[in-house]
């Protein structure tokens, strides 16, 4: 069950372009999971009510530490893009913010010592070792490929050795690795591995090709996928997308609480774009006539 | 004023006669049914859970993205996805009065017809101690004209409801800030049968995304809530506790403090809906209520009723 706490910034470091934040968060560690993450208020603590931002950004647990400190500890590796998430990175030690965590649907793992294969891009990377360290304790041989633009987006690709049998790196500018996207070299590492289970965090373009591929070999895949959130804990509805249902029906369904991660194969990837996903026509409850006029709520 | 001890504040209060323990509900749509929140704050301690607004069939709701965020503020766009009556009956109403929540049910439809149809669904159910009817919703008769907008719309809907409610049922019909003379509305609606007023909904607002060019929002517009409407709902509330002062009214809009949940009964709010701090502070009715009681006892206010509608006794209009 998430918590909400005031957490004390223990450090915030640059790893290339992205930023590594270590938060002391009691009661946070302890439940979380590989594809778990956490909602961070940015601006200020909400008793200070000074924030112009009121939607909590959301990141992926890098790494959750339930002891080693007084205080159990979450880690997330951020990309400062926008106005929150460059206060996040203006942040300095024993500075104060408020987490809730652990939150949505982790990876779920093999009963089985079955081969997998995690496929991370930029900062989507970050669950994905510690998801690594996990399969590897259960058997699974681990095979890893991580894609960016550019060498200051990667991220993990050194860590990622410890826990995999090899490890794949791809740059859009050829700064390291294979020139390409991941999703390029998948398939060959798909068939290297002899791989049963795909596991993947990135864009959703990645995400989508990921998918696609996975079903075309006929190979399970989970996805953890990134859409816009306000609250992260499923009261505000924002952050939907359309995925098929055990019982075959497609619902618009909430990415923060029966998300983030996904089967590949649920996600109506034919409904969404790069801007966001159109209601299918098939959709439980979708409008009989076109599109309705816009409004509130 | 002698301070008090914020222990001693007593922050009972009335809405149409339903006794609640203290002011504080949740606004429609910011708490679903409040099954995830429960795991935040006890529901139950809440002045009231108001649900989601529901239609009579599922809706799948709009596409994405379907919220901006704005200084203050955000809009949101969800197009009213939920489960449809018979869901919310068969699934929320239970595990509601489970956990012994106060329940309001919000109810939202597309013509009058609709409202009455799920005004007569509850006749028999028990458990929902007001409606709040949402009349914030276009009208398929009339061109996509807003009930809440129309001052005859808005009280044919009131009116049609309250016909199919039990009379101990109450009433709450919640008016939008988008109108010229929000207190012809709030009249009208009083005079078709509503027991009490909900104020504010959200207003209606656009935000455009200057690297694409192209509206934000999949459904274009949006409803912007937030800090940033919280003097248009304060504005609201004090014309019509102005206008009818005998009427009860549930204050809403850009609530994020004790101080703001002050302000709003200052003007004339007998309760209170917290609304998209939710979204930023899931403990925030603890917050607010431990705030507002301090807020209060500062002021050597013992007793909430006292200061509803304070502002007006001072004389300005
Ligand atoms: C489940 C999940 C996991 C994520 N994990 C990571 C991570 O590990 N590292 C990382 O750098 N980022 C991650 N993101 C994206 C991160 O949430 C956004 O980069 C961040 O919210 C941007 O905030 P901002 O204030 O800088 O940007 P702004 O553009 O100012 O934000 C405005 C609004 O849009 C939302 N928003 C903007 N971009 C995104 C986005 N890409 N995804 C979701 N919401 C967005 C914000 O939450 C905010 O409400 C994750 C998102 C989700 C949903
Ligand atoms: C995401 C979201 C969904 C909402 N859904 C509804 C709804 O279904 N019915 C309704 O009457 N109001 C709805 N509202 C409006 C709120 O109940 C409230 O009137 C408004 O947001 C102003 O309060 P706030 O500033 O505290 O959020 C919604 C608001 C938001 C932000
Ligand atoms: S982010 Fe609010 S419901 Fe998912």
């Amino acid at each position: 069950m998430p918590v909400q706490v005031t957490a004390e910034v223990l450090s915030l470091a640059r790893v290339g372009d992205y930023h590594h934040l270590t938060l002391a968060a009691a009661g946070v560690a302890e439940d979380a999971r590989p594809g778990h993450f956490v909602g961070l208020a940015v601006g200020g603590l909400p008793g200070d009510g000074v924030t112009p931002w009121l939607s909590r950004r959301a990141f992926s647990i890098y790494r959750a530490r339930p002891t080693g400190t007084a205080t159990g500890t979450v880690e997330v590796v951020f990309a400062a893009n926008g106005a929150g998430t460059r206060w996040l990175a203006s942040r300095r030690p024993h500075d104060q913010v408020d987490v809730i965590g652990p939150l949505g649907r982790p990876f779920a793992l093999p009963g089985e010592p079955v081969t997998c294969v995690l496929v991370g891009g930029g900062y989507g990377a970050a669950p994905l070792l510690t998801l690594a360290e996990r399969l590897r304790g259960r058997g699974c041989p681990v095979h890893v490929a991580i894609g960016a633009a550019t060498a200051r987006r990667l991220f993990g690709a050194l860590d990622a050795r410890r826990s995999a049998v090899a490890v794949t790196v791809t740059t859009e500018d050829g700064s390291a690795g294979e020139r390409g996207r991941v999703s390029d070299v998948l398939p060959d590492v798909l068939q290297r591995s002899g791989a049963e289970v795909i596991y993947a965090c990135g864009p959703m373009g990645m995400l989508r090709a990921v998918a696609e591929l996975a079903t075309t070999s006929g190979v399970h895949c989970q996805v953890a996928v990134e859409e816009a959130m306000a609250c992260g804990f499923g009261v505000c509805m924002t952050c939907v997308l359309p995925v098929v249902g055990s019982d075959g029906l497609t619902r618009m369904t909430r990415a923060c609480v029966e998300g983030p991660v996904f089967r590949g194969d649920q996600v109506r990837w034919d409904a969404i774009g790069p801007r966001g996903a159109a209601v299918p026509r098939d959709c439980v409850g979708a409008p009989a006539v076109g599109p309705s006029a816009g409004g509130g709520h | 004023m002698t301070t008090l001890h914020p222990g001693d504040v007593d922050l009972r209060c009335s809405v149409a006669g339903v006794e609640l323990p203290n002011p504080l509900m949740t606004a429609s749509g910011c708490a679903a049914a409040g099954r995830e929140l429960h795991q935040f704050v006890d529901v139950s301690s809440l002045g009231a859970v108001v649900t989601k607004s529901v239609m009579e069939a599922p809706r799948s709701g709009r596409g994405t993205p379907r919220m901006a965020e704005t200084p203050s503020g955000m809009l949101n766009s969800i197009g009213l996805q939920g489960p449809g009556i018979e869901g919310f009956l068969e699934h929320d109403l239970p595990w509601l009065r489970a956990v012994g929540a106060r329940t309001v049910l919000s109810i939202a439809g597309v013509s009058v017809a609709e409202y009455a149809q799920l005004a007569r669904r509850l006749r028999r159910v028990l458990g929902i101690v007001m409606v709040e009817v949402n009349i914030s919703c276009p009208n398929v008769e009339d061109r996509g004209q807003v009930f809440a907008c129309d001052p005859g719309a808005a009280a044919a809907v009131i009116g049609a409801v309250r016909a199919e409610l039990r009379p101990e049922v109450r009433v709450l019909a919640k008016l939008s800030p988008d109108v010229t003379d929000v207190v012809a509305v709030a009249r009208s609606v009083v005079a078709a049968g509503a027991d009490g007023l909900t104020m504010i909904n959200t207003m209606l607002g656009m935000a455009i995304d200057t690297d694409t060019m192209r509206p934000v929002l999949a459904g274009t517009t949006g409803g912007l809530s937030g800090p940033a409407i919280r003097p248009v709902a304060v504005r609201c509330v004090y014309q019509v506790r102005a206008a009818l002062p005998q009427v009860p009214i549930v204050g809403v809009g850009g609530v994020r403090s004790g101080r703001d949940a002050l302000e709003l009964m200052l003007a004339g709010a007998d309760a209170i809906q917290l609304g998209t701090v939710l979204f930023h502070d899931p403990n925030a009715p603890v917050r607010i209520a431990d705030e507002l009681r301090a807020e209060l006892a500062t002021r050597g206010v013992s007793k909430l009723a006292d200061v509803v509608g304070h502002a007006h006794r001072l004389g300005v209009t």
